[in-house]
């Protein structure tokens, strides 16, 4: 379990970074936390024949809140530093429940945001919750600058928007609306397994303690993170009960996909996927601090 | 393909170390066969087992899942440095053999190191938060409890009060 | 003797190297000019292999060597029987044992094709590419049904079915007892053991020294002189040229006894074809293939039973999945079909089982070997009958234990070692009460359960008991020789893998010779430092090679004392052995360091006196009669989410005999890590096969080993019931932690979900949140 040969270029700048892989293209990997890409090249799995570590590029790690209340978050910024700033934790609270599900002490200290949704692995965390909190992508190659929805990020099983010059450079999260409270849960078979089925929910309720609005995405059950906010609509506008959110549930089992694997049926992850988001939905009710 | 070649300038245990090494090979190799550091050891390759845990700049991580070139300019740890130059053994050292938190004893320098950088961070863990601090490491001998109780020692010897 | 060691908690000798990072493992040995070896393997279960083509391979930079089976010559031979079938009448067996490299036939995942031998292991692996493979492949044997059906096509074409074996043992007859019985149990049991997955994969490195004539392995072997044995005999060399070194090993639990593992026999030979060292260690993905597996068997059995819940008699059909070769022989099987009867009296017993040979990875006993599936069956039959007859599951299996005043108790058919089975000792129900003491069972039953439910939880309770066949023969040895410096030298044939050996075995060597255990070194796993011996196997280190340590330690002693009591010219009633020095009674002043009597005991001038030897040492042997029977029970607390079967584990419990205890704080290590193994085997670890034998699960991502999250803090407690076949009195206690796991979690998971009431029954190990989903969805109605 060695890695093929490659070519190995420690990027001295983002420019840099970026004007090689313009130059090699998908012959190219950006070695960021290497968490992912490292496993899968010692199993021959993956065979880049250049490696760009931008491990140095120092300016792509970090929290910033840079105009309005917009959370920037740095693609080489490290889920080690995240689980540590408690400012990011409140801003962004469903990192907080979600966060001690990503794999294990070790591999966060090394394994960074932006190669975590660029790696696009439709069991991990971090991609539904950009697509619940609908974060912007931001995409940079030497020539172009742009943003991308997360909904419209994640094309399919381990493939992106971006394109063979491009990097992810940071995600940016928009704000918690006033009232809004949020629940991260999953089901895995030992904690730090990637999710058999996990839920992101948020809920904002209105002066009057209704549900203003919802988003629901899932993670383990589809080729993409499922965005699941439709299947729950019929909750804005009511009051977020055990029994409306009941109604919902169902809708939530039709628009997954799940494909089963060793550790579990389709069934199973449906039906998990169903209890996970009536849990998440009343969490995340609790938790907006309006007693139902 | 002709190999990639680079130098590399380390830090290992507070000794400075020059070498060169091709691209792919892995930190873990390079300490093991470049260096001859053994102690540390591997045991999957593919980031789960923890065994080849060792401290970047303090920081535990997997050996195996980082490039030796990448280790340029870095300061590394390894359990060939956790005891001191007069051989006395560290608080955790300690704590493992009172406890018996090794059998085999193979998966132990990645325990230490995780450990060792965990305790630095948290001075006084529940047994909750050993465990989950040593969910990245597996043991195939010890059923982790004596683990679990040489780590909770460690910290108490570590706040200097009786465990 | 003083006891001062024995029995003590005392700590590791081995902890410092280990902890310090200055022990050896296999893969920390550096030679100059080492060559690295890649194996390419079978990316296919079955196929004919028509031809492997390395040319290309040779022609790639950095490469040395590169080698298919035609190159092996007449080295080319399938592995030996390592254990000949059993003396039972009647029964078949069909030897066919791996390869060094497969030739014509390719029989599963992972079999090696071809060697590449290059200057680095990266380079190797560069190499497996280029190596052109033309085979047919041919549709895999994997369901151990299936396989038996006329229409299967054939692991080995020369046979004419893929059975490997077929065995019948009964005592008693079941007949009689099923038309006396109140009721006749009758169900489908199926059983999945996994892989021992040490953290430490395997490796080989061989060096042929061609001016010496030497060839010395290092090998990751749990059985260091067998191998040493065998591949002397190979190689056409003597045994003496060839020395086999075990080195620290990270951790065995069985797999690393099987030989010869095709890169045992390779590297050897390599190095004497190439004149230069080479090393391979195994990766983890071809741990998963390379390394053998315990797997599966189907048991249709059946109990008779009383109304009063005394079992009558016992019938078991059942399948064993061995896999493509079967060079273990029955031992698994034949574990299964003997710790089946566990501690209770089973008057009438009808036992058959056909072992099955499929296109899968090579079954060898790992921790437990088959004991495990017959505990499953018979505790899950008694589960079964206590609900049946509405009779406590723990007052069921008190009535039928086995009474003290039975033993020995004779079970009357043949064990793994060839010997009737017949437990030495025991006394089983004070280890019942124990556990449910401990567990709080009284309590839990008689109230906290339904205080808890009326909360909503979803609680549980078990209680599983076993016995564990351990300390078998043949025999070990050991040397003991005191050194001149006063420090004890302990040498012995075994391999050692985490046991706590270099502990164990000084404090028996201290406690006769009167040193500190720290001054006793011993040495396990180098076939020149001890050149006897069988192997760490079958919970036997501790009986068989402590009481070789033991009586070798004895005679040492008396040596001592005869040299002592000529210096001081007394007599040797008047001296005492202690602190590593011999002294006068009474006259602590007047003595002799053991150091001093070890260089007297080699004089320069004068004449060894006839019929004594120079030295401070002896050599000696100690085999059993037959195996110690060990015994426990483990009882457990769950906590079952009713809508995702997450299972938290809210308590564990171990009770345990295994006789007279040598070290507490290694035996409850030894437990805790079986009980670790075993909650894997119950909850977590399974090898998805799909039908083509592809293993789907090939990663320790996938495949899933308990973290410190899983395994619980346990409870243990213990009884001591000696063994008389020893004269230490010591029962094994290695495999006793993995065996009961599995109906226990099965038991307690119904007791949790109230599964008896919705006629669901948890008759199949390994389980899981899916697999609970699954079984209990047709009767989704609470009761």
């Amino acid at each position: 379990m060695k890695p093929a040969p490659f070519k190995y270029i420690a990027a001295s700048s983002l420019d840099h970074a970026l004007s090689l892989k313009a130059e090699y293209g998908d012959d190219a990997r950006f070695l960021a936390g290497g968490q992912s890409l490292i496993p899968a090249m010692n199993f021959r799995l993956s065979r880049p024949s250049v490696l760009i570590d931008i491990n140095r590029l120092s300016d792509l790690a970090g929290v910033d809140w840079p105009e309005g209340n917009d959370i920037r978050v740095g693609a080489l910024t490290r889920y080690r530093n995240l689980e540590r700033n408690r400012d990011f934790l409140a801003a962004c609270p469903l990192f907080a429940d979600a966060l001690p599900h990503i794999a294990h002490p070790q591999i966060r200290n090394r394994g960074t945001i932006g190669g975590n949704l660029s790696h696009a692995d439709p069991a991990s965390e971090l991609p539904a919750l950009a697509v619940a909190m609908q974060a912007r992508m931001r995409i940079k190659s030497s020539a172009r600058e742009r943003e991308v929805v997360a909904a419209q990020f994640f094309q399919g099983l381990l493939t992106t928007d971006i394109e063979a010059d491009e990097m992810l450079v940071g995600v940016t999260f928009p704000p918690l609306a006033p009232r809004t409270g949020t629940s991260f849960m999953e089901v895995a078979r030992r904690r730090g397994d990637f999710a058999l089925a996990g839920v992101a929910a948020m809920v904002t309720l209105d002066q009057e303690g209704r549900c203003a609005a919802v988003r629901l995405a899932l993670c383990g059950v589809g080729e993409t993170p499922v965005d699941a906010s439709q299947a729950v609509s019929a909750l804005v506008g009511e009051r977020c009960t055990g029994a409306a959110i009941d109604d919902v549930i169902a809708g939530v089992q039709e628009v997954i996909e799940p494909a089963g694997n060793v550790h579990a049926s389709p069934d199973y992850q449906r039906h998990i996927a169903g209890v996970l988001a009536k849990r998440a939905l009343m969490t995340a009710h609790r938790r907006t601090g309006h007693d139902a | 393909m002709t190999p990639d070649r680079h130098e590399i300038a380390v830090t290992v245990n507070g000794m400075a170390y020059r070498s060169t090494a091709d691209a792919r090979l892995l930190l873990s190799d390079f300490l093991r066969h470049e260096l001859r550091l053994a102690g540390t050891h591997v045991g999957c390759e593919h980031g789960v087992c923890g065994a080849c845990t060792v401290l970047l700049d303090g920081i535990a991580v997997r050996s195996c899942l980082m490039l030796a070139v990448q280790a340029d300019g870095h300061e590394l740890t390894t359990i060939e440095g956790l005891a001191t130059d007069d051989g006395a053994l560290s608080p955790l050292q300690t704590a493992m053999h009172d406890h018996h938190g090794l059998q085999c004893g193979y998966c132990t320098p990645g325990i230490l190191m995780t450990v060792t950088a965990f305790l630095e961070e948290n001075k006084s863990p529940s047994e909750d938060d050993v465990r989950e601090a040593l969910s990245g490491n597996l043991c195939r001998c010890t059923g982790y409890q004596n683990i679990v109780d040489a780590v909770l020692a460690a910290a108490a010897a570590m706040r200097g009060v009786a465990p | 003797m003083t006891t001062r060691y024995f029995g003590a908690p005392v700590k590791r000798n081995e902890d410092r190297r280990l902890l310090t990072g200055q022990a050896l493992f296999i893969d920390d040995v550096e030679l100059p000019g080492m060559l690295h070896v890649a194996f390419l393997r079978s990316q296919v279960a079955h196929a004919r292999l028509k031809s492997v083509d390395v040319s290309a391979a040779l022609k790639r930079p950095g490469v040395v060597a590169a080698y298919t089976a035609h190159d092996l010559g007449a080295y080319w031979q399938p592995g030996p029987l390592l254990v000949p079938p059993p003396p039972i009448a009647g029964i078949v067996f069909n030897l066919r044992t791996q390869v060094p490299l497969a030739k014509d036939k390719i029989r599963h995942v992972g079999e090696p094709l071809a060697i590449i031998v290059a200057e680095s292991r990266y380079l190797a692996e560069d190499a497996l590419d280029d190596v052109v493979v033309d085979m047919e492949v041919l549709p895999a044997v994997v369901d151990i049904e299936q396989a038996l059906s006329q229409a299967s096509v054939l692991v080995h074409d020369d046979l004419d079915s893929n059975v490997s074996a077929h065995v019948h043992q009964s005592r008693g007859d079941y007949r009689v007892a099923a038309a006396r019985a109140d009721r006749i149990l009758k169900r489908r049991f199926r059983y999945e053991h996994g892989i021992s997955s040490t953290i430490e994969t395997r490796g080989v490195v061989a060096q042929w020294d061609a001016r010496a004539s030497q060839m010395t392995i290092w090998d990751t072997t749990q059985a260091p002189v067998f191998v040493r044995n065998g591949l002397a005999g190979v190689l056409g060399l003597s045994e003496r040229q060839v020395r086999v070194i075990a080195p620290f090993v990270g951790g065995g639990f069985g797999p690393k006894i099987m030989m010869f593992y095709p890169e045992e026999v390779a590297l050897p030979w390599i190095s004497m074809r190439l004149n230069r060292p080479v090393k391979w260690i195994e990766d983890r993905l071809e741990h998963f293939f390379a390394t053998t597996h315990e797997r599966g068997q189907i048991h249709d059995a059946e109990m008779a039973i009383t109304g009063d819940g005394r079992i009558l008699g016992i019938k078991d059909v059942f399948l064993h999945d061995g896999g493509a070769y079967d060079p273990y022989g029955l031992t698994v099987p034949i574990n299964s079909q003997c710790t089946l009867l566990g501690p209770y009296v089973v008057p009438a017993y009808d036992s058959t089982f056909t072992a099955v040979f499929t296109n899968l990875p090579i079954v060898t006993p790992y921790r437990g070997a088959g004991r495990q599936h017959g505990v499953f069956v018979i505790e899950r039959l008694l589960d079964l009958a206590a609900h049946e007859l509405q009779i406590d599951p723990a007052e069921i299996r008190r009535r039928n234990l086995i009474p003290a005043d039975a033993f020995p108790y004779k079970n009357e058919i043949i064990y793994q070692d060839f010997q009737p089975l017949e437990y030495d000792s025991g006394n089983y129900e004070p280890v019942l009460d124990k556990a449910l003491e401990v567990i709080g069972y009284a309590d839990f039953v008689g109230g906290g359960q339904a205080e808890a439910r009326a909360l909503g939880r979803c609680v549980g309770i078990g209680v599983a008991c076993y016995v564990e066949g351990t300390g078998i023969g043949p025999y070990e040895g050991a040397k003991v020789q005191v050194q001149a410096n006063g420090k004890v030298s302990v040498a012995t044939g075994i391999g050692t893998q985490g046991q706590g050996h270099f502990t164990s075995f000084a404090q028996i060597a201290a406690d006769q010779l009167g040193v500190d255990v720290t001054d006793v070194d011993v040495v396990t796993g180098d076939t020149d430092q001890f050149y006897w011996g069988a192997g760490t196997f079958a919970s036997r280190g501790a009986v068989v090679a402590g009481n070789a340590v033991n009586e070798a330690s004895r005679v040492v002693r008396q040596k001592a004392l005869k040299l002592a009591s000529d210096a001081f010219e007394c007599s040797e009633d008047d001296l005492v052995i202690a602190d590593g020095k011999v002294s006068i009674v009474g006259i602590p002043e007047k003595f002799i360091r053991l150091g001093e009597l070890a260089q007297r005991a080699n004089p320069m001038r004068g004449a060894v006196k006839p019929g004594t030897e120079p030295g401070l040492e002896s050599t000696q042997y100690f085999g059993p009669p037959s195996g110690a029977t060990a015994n426990g029970v483990h009882a457990i607390m769950v906590e079952v989410d009713p809508l995702t079967f997450d299972v938290k584990i809210l308590k564990y419990v171990v009770v345990h005999d295994c006789g007279t205890v040598i070290n507490p704080m290694i035996l409850e290590g030894q437990i805790h890590g079986g009980v670790a193994q075993g909650i894997g085997n119950a909850f977590y670890e399974k090898l998805s096969f799909d039908d083509q034998g592809q293993l789907l699960n090939a990663s320790l991502a996938d495949y899933l080993l308990p973290t410190a999250l899983e395994v619980p803090r346990m409870e243990l407690a213990h009884t001591t019931t000696p063994s008389p076949l020893n004269p230490l009195g010591i029962k094994g206690a290695g495999e006793a932690g993995a065996i009961p796991v599995g109906p226990l979690f099965a038991q307690a998971i119904e007791d949790a979900l109230q599964l008896k009431q919705r006629k669901v029954e948890l008759l199949e190990i390994p389980l899981s949140p899916s697999r609970v989903f699954e079984l209990t969805r047709g009767a989704r109605e609470e009761p």
